[in-house]
């Protein structure tokens, strides 16, 4: 195999970290409408713990996806 | 026709003044100048919405209010008492990322949080303060914050190690969770920008989808900045309340 064609596999390989953000980012939101649907009322305390967790979370798949472009475009 | 698309060209640091001092090259460059630029700005906020000290807040002492007053809550609700003193150090943190983060929004300007050096030195800053402050306050208990209560001695054995190194790697997290952001959102969008300029009329989807992306970018700069300034508070919390 050459060096480019290793390089799009791999790149390609990195970007399966996207799925684990994706499902924290659901599992997030998900929690966030369970809880302000039981209590609309906690909604303001609840929410910024909802972004801090999706800021968390979608940070984690952009490792992979910096990754990729390192992948792609540096080397 | 084929438009080459480079979408690291736009973290390229240029030198826009020359400068060598001993061999060592110290020129001023444009993230240095955009640096330069949000510290000027973030001051000129503050100085001028705070000048006329209005009881009824006008639109820039209104905003230098609402920045001061979210900074605050945030170290009150995070650090608790005692917190009050490093109020100044988070809200230059928290202010400083937010307007580099919003400047390299506009477009042809220069995102100073892409570079990892610069986060890096950021979340160094923070590692380094946050360990002093930890030692200066506790002395040798500091220690006891990677000693977690109520656990066996055996368990011991495994979870100070743990808890020792997911302390050492707290700068290393902090500094590329910001980096890879601003990088992985800014080369996105020069990817889609050139998909965009070159399939023609077609284009019209991606750039769609960029704009999107735009909206996205600036939800990001300031989550990013707030991620920052919380991360900074929960640290300065171990270190002050130990736990």
């Amino acid at each position: 195999m050459d060096l480019a064609s290793a390089k799009m596999i791999g790149a390609g390989l990195a970007c399966i970290a996207l799925v684990g953000a994706g499902i924290g980012i659901g599992n997030v939101f998900s929690a966030l409408i369970n809880s302000v649907a039981r209590n609309p009322a906690a909604q303001g305390q609840v929410q910024p713990f909802a972004f801090l967790g999706f800021a968390l979370a979608e940070a984690t798949g952009l490792f992979g996806l910096a990754i990729a472009f390192l992948i792609l475009f540096v080397f | 026709m084929a438009i080459e698309i480079r979408p690291l060209e736009q973290f390229k640091i240029e030198r826009l003044i020359p400068i060598h001092i001993g061999g060592v090259d110290v020129s001023y460059t444009n993230a240095a100048f955009l640096m330069t630029v949000a510290v000027v700005l973030v001051t000129a906020l503050i100085m001028f919405g705070t000048r006329k000290r209005a009881l009824v807040p006008g639109r820039w002492q209104s905003v230098a209010e609402m920045s001061y007053e979210f900074v605050a809550d945030m170290v009150d609700t995070n650090v608790g008492h005692g917190g009050r003193e490093f109020f100044p150090f988070v809200f230059t943190l928290f202010m400083f990322i937010l307007f580099a983060n919003f400047l390299g929004l506009i477009p042809y300007s220069y995102t100073v949080t892409s570079q990892i050096v610069v986060t890096f030195a950021l979340a160094a800053v923070v590692f380094v303060g946050v360990t002093i402050i930890g030692i200066v306050r506790h002395g040798v208990h500091f220690l006891r914050l990677f000693v977690p209560q109520g656990v066996p001695a055996v368990l011991l054995l495994l979870l100070v190690p743990i808890e020792l190194l997911s302390y050492c790697i707290r700068p290393f997290t902090l500094s590329i969770r910001l980096f890879a952001n601003m990088l992985a959102g800014h080369t996105m969008l020069a990817i889609f920008g050139g998909f965009a300029a070159s399939i023609g009329l077609l284009g019209i989807f991606p750039l769609g989808i960029n704009i999107l992306l735009v909206a996205l970018e600036v939800l990001v700069a300031a989550l990013q900045a707030y991620v920052f300034a919380i991360l900074t508070c929960l640290y300065l919390s171990d270190a002050i309340n130990l736990h």
